[in-house]
This record gives structure tokens, C-alpha cells and sequence, in this order.
């Protein structure tokens, strides 16, 4: 099998996977890091919301070989991009605390990717914006989650 | 402790243990809260309202919170509070935690009672205890409500023998003590950690009298909303459900491939060594509910399933299509009772579809079958009867099957039924090898549990501004209960309130389902279908469709009577209790302002658990196809609230399940399978569907906690179609309103 050598949370990682493995399974199966969900592995409940160069994709869909080379990151890596301190959450998990969003926190990393991804495109997101967030939350956080996303916006 | 008399307790020595704990056991205090409830809510003087009083149902005598109570009382004293010595409390909790918040709770119970910060308390949970026998099943949204009493006492006396410790030492009383953040002060300015008590708290010698919990006018924690104590582990990917467990080395990634309709069999593989010549394909066995592929990562197990040429035999459902389960629905329906009355009447029939109940976190389960033992992992409502299941399969005795409880990524009642746990079992034994099973979504929801349909006919008759009777009948599809709940209706059928040579689901159904207004004679008659699927208790049980469902008619009721929809509710609601929570939603959500055309408000009530809630939505039907609830305001009575915080998160998530199953979200039966397979296929609410404002209103209220997950579903649905009802014109009659098939099934 082919290596695949790239940035995973400002580590450079090297991964002997198929070409075609989903991301998801690279991450996951071969590199221990579960902070991305299997919710649908077809791109629609968007559990696995991650970074790759800083937007978001989902590495359910997302070959392992398109990633080479490039800097992916993962829920676990996300403060570290906000600040060097490693005490110190990004201001959206910090918003989703306060807010105290997560019930069972399936879909979160996701959401909390999806939002930071949203908060880079444009700094103050409107209800239409916060709509087109397509992230399933089957508990039903959706109205914090919007909270949050406002408050997250309002501190950055 | 073992408390023989309520003058003594008994410290145990804790088990092998890397820290000294000592333990405390209490009491049979929920039998008596049990029997101060009985009757309380529906019983409660009627004010002076000239509607036709109804006799009162047996819900409001005894209902299934309580009959899981008193189950559960006779091993409510082996609910176990800890201490260690660094002065961590911990209680392992026999229940389920799948997003209600449940550890949060019930650590902020310990919190006040021991008078240590919620940060110094550790709830865990439990594995499956087959000595709690029926105090081990999360539902009925009875956790709150069946551990309140028993954890408040525990952790009041590992209070009393931490102060009797300290009392010794230094030769005080234990009055003269004081304890804040888990140091006992005393006179002189002497003070000692709960860590450095701990070991002499466990001496068995210790003289201590029994506690009694703290009265609420002493809470600093419990009534203040507070944050979940897991959210930060959430928040940054660190919480660990089943599949993100590295417990067993070697433990395989595992997908199975199943049948073309439901509880279709495996006649046949043809193409077996083709598929485990695939890159990453370690094993391939065949278990009763198909063919599962062991692999390296899940993508090649997915990859390998996928590849599989099976030849299946017949499924047991694969005559049903949606139109044929309603056609049995309705041929199964009851008559009514009450003679037919020269008055008017209101009918109605309703058709609600088949639900998944869909949580994010898929069926999965970890298994290590060995010769003699074997190890489970999953996320478990019932885990006592899945342990007994999964030793029955594997021949092993119940003892040597460990059975480990995980956090569960949502559940809605899908978690009472551990198919995912017993068919890694299978897998494990079959291939001599450990296991991580998942399920697809797709299979999650085509093999999944789900919802039954139901049919609802429903007449009242009205005269003189009066309603004097009100029948509802309701025939179902078969829900699934053969997971301890029969057991445990069995054990406690003498105390209930119904008679007669009632089914468990008909035992179920008249033990939550009950009017909550005053529609002089009532009655409430249910049928099962047995049809042979994947059903379950769905959040809320009966409830949502039977209470939406009437809902709905009660604004025809009302129009009919030439009423107002909150006219008429104040008029005919059972008790001011209720009163009040309505009241709260018409101030707060300006029930009656002007609303542009296609728009509408609609309100519900609903009372269930010892609780009760109303729910008052605006929903923008200018296109009645993409309908949106814009604006929701709900309040709620729960009896004493633990946590307000999360009491408004299950009040916004039943919300949401109310707008996903009264607008969009239901699943088509098609030759035996049901064609979804996804969330772009079951329209659960995303977020574009969900309102712009939610506002949630807890109304003061003391006594007993009442239960709280699942109360908010059913007053949601009936508001929700009821202002779509008024922004339409139109009368909701078929659930979902939105039905269509608008997509492309995935192949079988």
C-alpha cells in the first residue's frame, strides 16, 4: 500500500492506506484520532466535519490520497490553530460551552468545525448563513448552536 | 450499607480498588415517595370551571414512572456512593447516558447533599449489575424521578458517617461540625478533608444515626442551571463513544451485510473468497442477521460488505408497503363504547407513519467472546437483559459475561434494544476474534428500530357548549418491549391500576396515555398489530401521536364550540397547575398578536410524568410544502427541576423532534424495507427548519422531580399542527404533512 505523508494537527503524520480509503478510516482506524464521526459516510449528516488547508471537508468522502501533502485538521487539533497555549479552547468551543450546547455530543466536532469554517468566510454570520449549516443534530441543539455561532462571532 | 434498622448503618470495606473507598447504601425511601404521589396531579381539586369532570385515568393514579419505581425500590439501597482519599466522590450509576444530561444531574444531587463542588464528584456508569434486577433500564423518562430519592439518601449518609469521623477524632459532636467544598470545620479552627476522613468513615465500629436528605430550602446546586459536566470532553473530540474505545488490542473493524427486506436470512454466499481477497479483508462469517466483513478500517469492511454476492431467503414483512400496514391499522381499530348521542359530534382519524429513530451514533457494539468469558462494550439501556441474552447465545454463564455500559450518541429509545451488542457477541464467537461492530446508516435505518405506525380515530360529542364524551382508539403496529419492561410490568401488575387480561402494550399505553381535560366520559382504547419488524419506543411512546392527534382535535372541539384554541384549554384544563404553564406561554409567546397571512400560531398541552407542559409555535406556511416553525415558546412544570439547564435542552429537543415528525421526517415501507437510508432521505430538522426564537419557561414548582426527556414531543406536535392547521386552512390528518418520496433509494 501507498504512504500518504501530511499535516494532521501540526504534526506531520505518514499513513500506509488505498489510495481511495475515505479519510475518515485513515484518521480513525489506522491513525487513533476519533474526534471525526461516522454519521452517513456519503457527505449528509456532516459528523465528520473537518479542516483541510483550513476549510471544511468530509473525510467520509474525502480520498486519503488527496490530503497528501497538505494540512488536515481534526476537532482535537482546533485550539491549536487559535493559540499555542494548551489550556486555551478556540472562542467557538469556548461559545459552546457557555452555551452549554452538546447533549450527546455526537455530531459537535463536527458542528464546532462547521462554525469555525462559516466564522472564516464571513466574520459576522447572519441567520442565513447559520441556515445553510447542513450539520444533522438528531438531539436537537440547533437554537444554541445558533446562540453560540453569534457569540463566538461577536468575541472574534 | 445493608441498613437492617434505621437506627444503624453498616460501612463496607470497598472491593480491590487502587484507592481505599468506603461505601455507603441506602435506603427504601422511593416505595414511600411512590405512595405520596399516587394521585396527585390528576386527582387535585377541580376549580370552579363548568366543564363535564372525567373520572380520573389510570395514568393519573399510578403511571409507568411509577410502576418502574416501585420495581426498582426492593435494590434502590445498592445504589453506592463512594469516597476515596483524595476526597473524590463517585457514584457508578446503573442508567444510561445518551445526551440527557443524567451524570450532570445527578452529580449536582451528590454535590449539595455531600457539600463538595459539582467538579469533586465523579459519575460513571455502571456495567450490567444483574443484582439490581429491575433498577437497571433507562426510559419512561423515570431516571430522575426513580433515583432522587435513593442517591440523595446515599450521599446523606456518607455525609453523616464523614462528620461522625471527624466528630471522633476530635471529640465533639457531630453537630458543632460544619463542611463546605468537602472540609469538615470544627470547634477551634480544627478542619479535615473528606480524603483524610474517608478511611475512618468506612470504619464498620463508627457510631452514625441515619441522615435524611437535605430539605430544598438547603440546595445551593440543584435548581440552578448548570453546564454538563461531559461538554468540555465533547467539545474537543476527547469523548470516547463505543467505536472510539481502544479497550481490546486487536479488536477487528466489522460491518455486516444484510438482507434485501427485513429479517430476510442468509441462504447463500457467493462470492466469499473474492470478497476476503479484498485489500484489507481479514475474516468473513456468516451470523444469523447476515454476512459480516472484518477488516482493517471500517472503509474496507464497508467496501468489502458492499462487494458481497449473497443469495437471501424471505424476510417476514415482505408484503407490507406503507398503504398496507394503514389498511391493518384500521381494520384493527376498536369500537367505541359510549351509544351514539342525539348531539353533535367531532371526528377525526389520523394516520401517523413509521419513525426512525436515527441518532447520530449508529448501532455499534465492541465484543471479546472467548472459550469461557466474554467482554461487551455498548451503548446499553437494558444492559442486565443483555447480558442474560448474551449468555443464553453464547452457552457461557450470565456471570462470565462482563457487560460494559458506554456514553451513547444519542438514543430517543433505540438503546433499549442491544441488537448491536448481541450480534457482535455473534460475530466474535464465530470468528474467534474481537470485534468493533458498527452499522451502516443505511441499515441503521432500513434494519433498524423504528416508530410503528399508528391509526387514531377519535370522536367527541358536544352540546350546550359542553363536551360530554371523548373516545380515542388507537391501532398500532407492534411495539417491541422484550427488553425488561414486560418483566418488570409483571413484577409490579398487582400495584397497577388497570385490570383485566391487558398486553403489555396495552398496559404501557393506559399507564402514560390520559386526558388532561376535563371531556366528561373519557376513554382511551389501544390495538397492536403483530407485525413482524424492527419497532421500539419511540420518545414519548404512545404519547406523540395519541396526545398530538388529540391536540389537534381539541382546536376542532374548540372551533366547533365557537371557542378560542387557549379559551377553551382554560376552561376545560383539569387543574390550575396546568393552567399556570399555559398562561405562561400565552403572556410569553403573545398568543392572539397579528399575524401576515400564511402565517399562523398554534398551541398544545400535554401533561405526562407527573409533569406538564404547553407549547405555543409560529409557523410560516406561505408555502405549505416548506413549511417553517419561526418562533417556538414552551414552559414547563417538572415538579422540583434539578438542573433548568438541561431541562430546557430536552424541552428544545423534543421541540425539534416534533417539527422533524409532524412536517417531514417518516420512513416509507416498500416491499418489506423501508426506502430511506439517510438523513437526505429522513428529513429530521436541520437547521434551516429550526425557529429563529425558542424561549423556555420553567414554572416554579416544588415536590417530587417529575420526569422530564420525553415530555416535551407530545404538546410540540399538537402546536406545531395546529398552526399549520390555521396558517393552511386545512386539517393535518396524515403525519408527516410533507410525504412525498423525494429521492432516489440507496439499492437493497
Amino acid at each position: 500500500m501507498p504512504n500518504y505523508t501530511f499535516q494532521l494537527n501540526g504534526e506531520t503524520v505518514t499513513v500506509d492506506a488505498p489510495a481511495d480509503l475515505p479519510l475518515l478510516w485513515a484518521l480513525r482506524d489506522k491513525l487513533g484520532v476519533t474526534g471525526p464521526k461516522y454519521g452517513c459516510g456519503i457527505d449528509v449528516c456532516k459528523a465528520c466535519t473537518s479542516h483541510l488547508d483550513g476549510a471544511a471537508i468530509n473525510p467520509c468522502v474525502t480520498p486519503t490520497a488527496d490530503v497528501a501533502g497538505r494540512e488536515v485538521t481534526t476537532i482535537e487539533g482546533l485550539a491549536g490553530t487559535w493559540s499555542d497555549d494548551p489550556d486555551e479552547l478556540h472562542p467557538v468551543q469556548e461559545a459552546w460551552l457557555e452555551r452549554d450546547v452538546a447533549q450527546c455530543g455526537y455530531c459537535q466536532p463536527g458542528q464546532i468545525m462547521a462554525a469555525v469554517a462559516l466564522l472564516r468566510r464571513t466574520s459576522n454570520p447572519t441567520d442565513a448563513d447559520i441556515d445553510a449549516i447542513e450539520n444533522v443534530c438528531r438531539c436537537g441543539s440547533y437554537s444554541r448552536i445558533r446562540e453560540a455561532i453569534k457569540a463566538a462571532a461577536a468575541r472574534m | 450499607m445493608s441498613l437492617g434498622t434505621p437506627e444503624h448503618d453498616i460501612a463496607e470495606p470497598a472491593r480491590e480498588h487502587s484507592r481505599r473507598r468506603f461505601l455507603t447504601f441506602l435506603v427504601a425511601a422511593p416505595t414511600l415517595a411512590v405512595a405520596a404521589r399516587i394521585g396527585a396531579d390528576g386527582l387535585a381539586p377541580a376549580s370552579a370551571q363548568a366543564a363535564v369532570p372525567s373520572l380520573p385515568a389510570p395514568a393519573e393514579i399510578l403511571d409507568l414512572g411509577d410502576a418502574l419505581i416501585l420495581a426498582a425500590a426492593p435494590t434502590a439501597n445498592l445504589i453506592v456512593v463512594t469516597v476515596d482519599e483524595t476526597g473524590r466522590v463517585g457514584l457508578a450509576l446503573p442508567r444510561a447516558e445518551v445526551g440527557q444530561g443524567i451524570t450532570t444531574a445527578v452529580g449536582m444531587l451528590i454535590a449539595d447533599e455531600l457539600d463538595v463542588g459539582l467538579d469533586q464528584v465523579d459519575v460513571t456508569l455502571a456495567d450490567a449489575r444483574p443484582e439490581l434486577v429491575f433498577n437497571q433500564l433507562t426510559g419512561g423518562s423515570n431516571t430522575i424521578r426513580s433515583v432522587y430519592g435513593p442517591v440523595r439518601a446515599a450521599a446523606a449518609q456518607a455525609r453523616a458517617r464523614l462528620l461522625a469521623a471527624a466528630a471522633a477524632r476530635w471529640g465533639t459532636a457531630p453537630s458543632v461540625l460544619s463542611v463546605s467544598a468537602g472540609v469538615v470545620t470544627g470547634p477551634g479552627g480544627r478542619s479535615a478533608t473528606y480524603g483524610e476522613l474517608s478511611a475512618a468513615a468506612a470504619d464498620p465500629g463508627l457510631s452514625v444515626v441515619l441522615a435524611t436528605p437535605k430539605p430544598p430550602s438547603a440546595a445551593t446546586l440543584v435548581g440552578t442551571p448548570t453546564n454538563r459536566v461531559d461538554a468540555r470532553r465533547m467539545v474537543t473530540g476527547q469523548m470516547e463513544y463505543t467505536l472510539d474505545l481502544d479497550v481490546v488490542p486487536g479488536a477487528l473493524p466489522t460491518m455486516v451485510r444484510r438482507p434485501p427486506t427485513i429479517n430476510g436470512t442468509v441462504r447463500s454466499v457467493q462470492n466469499e473468497a473474492a470478497v476476503r481477497a479484498m485489500p484489507g479483508v481479514v475474516d468473513v462469517v456468516t451470523v444469523a442477521t447476515g454476512v459480516a466483513v472484518l477488516a482493517e478500517t471500517f472503509g474496507q469492511a464497508l467496501a468489502g460488505k458492499e462487494a458481497l454476492e449473497v443469495t437471501w431467503g424471505p424476510g417476514t414483512v415482505d408484503g407490507e408497503s406503507n398503504a398496507t400496514i394503514q389498511q391493518k391499522l384500521r381494520a384493527a381499530t376498536l369500537p367505541f363504547v359510549v351509544p351514539p348521542l342525539l348531539t353533535t359530534t367531532v371526528d377525526a382519524e389520523f394516520d401517523f407513519a413509521m419513525v426512525s429513530h436515527a441518532p447520530m451514533e449508529t448501532n455499534s457494539a465492541i465484543a471479546d467472546v472467548r472459550r469461557d468469558r466474554a467482554e461487551i462494550w455498548s451503548g446499553l439501556k437494558s444492559p442486565i437483559v443483555a447480558q442474560q441474552t448474551i449468555a443464553a447465545e453464547l452457552g457461557l454463564p450470565q456471570s462470565a459475561v462482563t457487560v460494559h455500559v458506554t456514553q451513547g450518541g444519542g438514543s430517543f429509545g433505540r438503546r433499549l434494544f442491544f441488537d448491536a451488542a448481541l450480534e457482535a457477541a455473534r460475530i466474535s464467537k464465530a470468528a474467534g476474534k474481537p470485534v468493533k461492530l458498527m452499522w451502516s446508516r443505511i441499515d441503521d435505518m432500513r434494519h433498524g428500530r423504528a416508530r410503528a405506525a399508528s391509526f387514531h380515530r377519535i370522536r367527541a360529542t358536544v352540546a350546550a357548549g359542553q363536551v360530554l364524551t371523548f373516545e380515542h382508539r388507537v391501532a398500532s403496529g407492534e411495539t417491541d418491549t422484550k427488553h425488561g419492561l414486560g418483566e418488570i410490568l409483571t413484577a409490579v401488575a398487582a400495584s397497577l391500576p388497570v385490570g383485566g387480561n391487558l398486553s403489555f402494550a396495552q398496559t404501557i399505553f393506559l399507564t402514560t396515555v390520559h386526558s388532561p381535560y376535563q371531556l366528561g366520559a373519557t376513554t382511551h382504547l389501544l390495538n397492536e398489530v403483530p407485525l413482524q419488524m424492527h419497532t421500539g419506543s419511540w420518545r414519548s411512546v404512545y404519547s406523540a401521536n395519541t396526545r398530538g392527534a388529540e391536540e389537534v382535535l381539541i382546536d376542532e372541539i374548540a372551533a366547533k364550540l365557537g371557542k378560542d384554541p387557549v379559551t377553551f384549554r382554560r376552561e376545560f384544563l383539569k387543574s390550575d397547575r396546568f393552567r399556570a404553564v399555559l398562561e405562561k406561554v400565552v403572556t410569553e409567546g403573545q398568543w392572539g398578536r397579528s399575524m401576515p397571512r400564511g402565517t399562523a400560531q398554534g398551541i398544545a398541552f400535554h401533561a405526562e410524568y407527573k409533569s406538564c407542559t404547553a407549547c405555543l409555535v409560529e409557523v410560516d406556511a406561505t408555502d405549505p410544502r416548506a413549511p417553517r416553525v419561526t418562533r417556538a415558546t414552551i414552559a414547563a412544570d417538572v415538579g422540583r427541576v434539578i438542573n433548568p439547564r438541561g431541562l430546557e435542552s430536552q424541552l428544545i429537543g423534543g421541540l425539534t423532534d416534533a417539527i422533524g415528525t409532524t412536517f417531514r421526517a417518516g420512513l416509507h415501507i416498500d416491499a418489506g424495507l423501508p426506502l430511506e437510508g439517510s438523513y437526505s432521505q429522513f428529513h429530521y430538522t436541520r437547521q434551516a427548519e429550526s425557529p429563529l426564537r425558542t424561549s423556555v419557561f420553567v414554572v416554579p414548582s416544588d415536590g417530587e422531580p417529575g420526569g422530564a426527556g420525553e415530555l416535551g414531543v407530545p404538546a410540540a406536535v399538537g402546536a406545531v399542527a395546529n398552526a399549520y392547521a390555521r396558517a393552511t386552512g386545512t386539517k393535518p390528518r396524515s403525519f408527516p404533512i410533507n410525504f412525498p418520496v423525494d429521492f432516489d433509494p440507496f439499492p437493497r
